[in-house]
């Protein structure tokens, strides 16, 4: 089995991030692989571990990326490629999905590709299904369970109602939960051999396509409006003193 | 300007944002509501009575279950043939993978879980939230149709006028050899769509320890945490019932086991927008806050008066949850009948 996971560089989910001059910034919180894409990691994992075959993690972005892409490797993966170009700025959603599928391509006869289903920074959760549209394949997004054998996929994947049980054929795009268990740690044999691996960056001419021209503008980022609350903490003798007083005054509000 | 709303539905209820994408599209002129399944006419007469003008119907076997391969092929011809200025869908699980997938076809872009627009001629500029609601960003897209899913709860829901018709036209769905098959479902625990609730209540790490509670005989640290934790919170799931609200959950409280994926709200889980949020024992760390900051009111109930979910409630109670939350539920249990 030939296995692809694309994976996203992000600020970490505890940072405090801020608009100053126009300007989105995080201080001094590390860039993180996108939580997300640990699922899509560890699922990929396992389905090489089930099937055999190689799995190669691949990320668009500038040479502090290869720190994620580090991460991958010392995960498990077998190998990873970095696309990064001077002639890439601002790409929408379309634009990455683009990239990703045109490199999935030129790595050739892959079976599946394993994506997180959103990125916690553009908070998008497009480019799994876009990448799908492109390459022609079923999109298996928000799985939680995989089974594969023989070329036929059983996914059960989250919806509103619960859970959809779905089977397709290879190849196939995942997109990955938090529900399909937790990421495994880099081992420290792991993180020696990506340590020392050299991670080939791939350029826009090198997979034969300019770069994507944006249709999505983003042309205000801006604080959310921060809201006034005062906190009216409620006291009273006893527990059920608390409660009466606390359930008139929501009341009171007509909320509920 | 004229607007195609995907009407997303399971089994034949529509999701509560569906009508709201109505509500939205009949700010800017005309809706065609489009309504794929297998016999959902019904759901075209609620379209009508939502404000809908015409109603553009796909009722085939073939489209009985969900598949994203088999609903884009049709809504992308659909539009493909008929050029509406803006396709706008519920940003539901379904709805967004649909606007991704249409988008391509379409050779357009998509604005993804939107807030807040506003329309120059045919031209719009929407606000969404980026960073699970850490900033916020505006977005326009350059190219034609316009797709926009729309935050649940986000916008209003137009008042349903019976009796209110229009003109339903039936469409084939567009065949093909779709390798996705659905063999069935399994339903949520929980009856209420964390997404869709107009009340929430959540527990957090502080659920799981109960000082006055003594585990039963025989089980390791880790089970015993589990125990306790499930006692907890039987505590935030009674309240709930007794207002007829969603549970959920803080991250730590998924982590360590107490309660499944589905119920947690943060940066990692869910992004809720209630009326009101009450948070039991949870401290406020920022993944959670990032997924419940805008909720209209929040109602917290912890130890710890320094927690920092107090700076976003209005109203807080520095207390035993596991004292308090049961005295609350009996206070509203009698105050609403229930």
């Amino acid at each position: 089995m030939k296995i692809v996971v694309c994976i996203k560089q992000v600020p970490d989910s505890t940072a405090k991030m801020v608009v100053e001059g126009g300007k989105v910034s995080w201080g001094d919180a590390p860039m993180i692989m996108n939580p997300w894409d640990e699922y899509a990691v560890e699922a990929a994992l396992q389905q090489k571990e089930a099937l055999g075959g190689t799995l190669t993690v691949v990320s668009i972005g500038d040479e502090s990326t290869k720190e994620a892409l580090k991460r991958a490797l010392a995960m498990g993966a077998d190998d990873a490629i970095l696309i990064s170009d001077p002639a890439l700025g601002y790409l929408d959603t379309q634009g990455i999905a683009l990239i990703l599928v045109t490199t999935i391509k030129k790595i050739g006869a892959v079976d599946m590709a394993f994506f997180g289903r959103q990125a916690i920074d553009a908070d998008a959760g497009l480019v799994p299904v876009q990448a799908a549209r492109l390459l022609g394949w079923p999109a298996l997004t928000l799985a939680s369970v995989i089974k594969i054998e023989g070329g036929n996929v059983r996914v059960e994947r989250g919806i509103e109602e619960g859970r959809q049980i779905v089977t397709s054929k290879l190849p196939v795009v995942f997109s990955l939960t938090k529900d399909f268990g937790e990421p495994r740690y880099p081992s420290f044999m792991g993180i020696r051999k990506a340590a020392r691996a050299e991670i080939p960056t791939w350029s826009l001419s090198g997979l034969g396509i300019p770069a994507p021209v944006p249709v999505i503008a983003w042309p205000e980022i801006m604080n959310p409006p921060v809201k006034e609350v005062t906190c009216e903490f409620i006291t009273g003798s006893s527990p059920e003193e608390i409660a009466e007083t606390l359930s008139s005054k929501i009341l009171a509000e007509k909320v509920l | 300007m004229n607007t195609f709303v995907f009407i997303d539905h399971f089994k034949g209820t529509a999701l509560p944002a569906s009508w709201e994408a109505v509500g939205v599209g009949k700010t800017l002129g005309n809706v065609t509501a489009l309504i794929f399944g297998s016999g959902v006419e019904a759901l075209g007469k609620t379209a009508f009575e939502f404000g809908a003008d015409e109603v553009l119907l796909a009722d085939d076997p073939a489209l009985a279950d969900y598949r994203a391969e088999a609903f884009a092929a049709t809504l992308s011809k659909l539009a493909g043939e008929r050029t509406p200025d803006l396709l706008l869908f519920p940003t539901t699980t379904r709805g967004r993978e649909l606007a991704g997938m249409v988008a391509i076809d379409l050779k357009t872009g998509v604005m993804v879980d939107v807030t807040a627009l506003e329309a120059v001629g045919d031209k719009i500029t929407v606000t969404r939230p980026i960073y699970a609601g850490k900033l916020l960003t505006k977005e326009t897209c350059s190219t034609k149709p316009q797709i926009i899913t729309l935050r649940g709860r986000a916008f209003p829901k137009p008042p349903q006028q019976a009796g209110k018709s229009g003109t339903l036209t039936k469409i084939p769905a567009v065949a093909g050899d779709f390798p996705t098959k659905v063999e069935g479902y399994t339903t949520s625990e929980s009856g209420v769509s964390l997404a869709d609730a107009n009340v929430i209540v959540s527990g957090g790490r502080g659920v799981s320890n109960n000082p006055a509670l003594t585990p039963p005989a025989g089980l390791d640290e880790k089970a015993a945490d589990i125990w306790r934790a499930q006692q907890g919170f039987a505590l935030v799931k009674d309240l709930a019932a007794s207002l007829g609200a969603a549970v959920g959950a803080s991250r730590a409280a998924v982590d360590g086991g107490y309660i499944s994926y589905a119920h947690q709200v943060g940066q990692t889980g869910k992004v809720v927008s209630p009326d009101v949020y009450f948070a039991l024992g949870i401290s406020g760390a920022i993944q959670h806050l990032a997924g419940m900051r805008t909720s209209k009111m929040i109602v917290a109930i912890n130890r710890d008066p320094e927690a920092p979910i107090f700076k976003l409630a209005r109203y807080g109670v520095v207390g035993d949850l596991f004292q308090i939350a049961p005295a609350l539920t009996a206070a509203f249990k009698k105050k609403m009948g229930k």
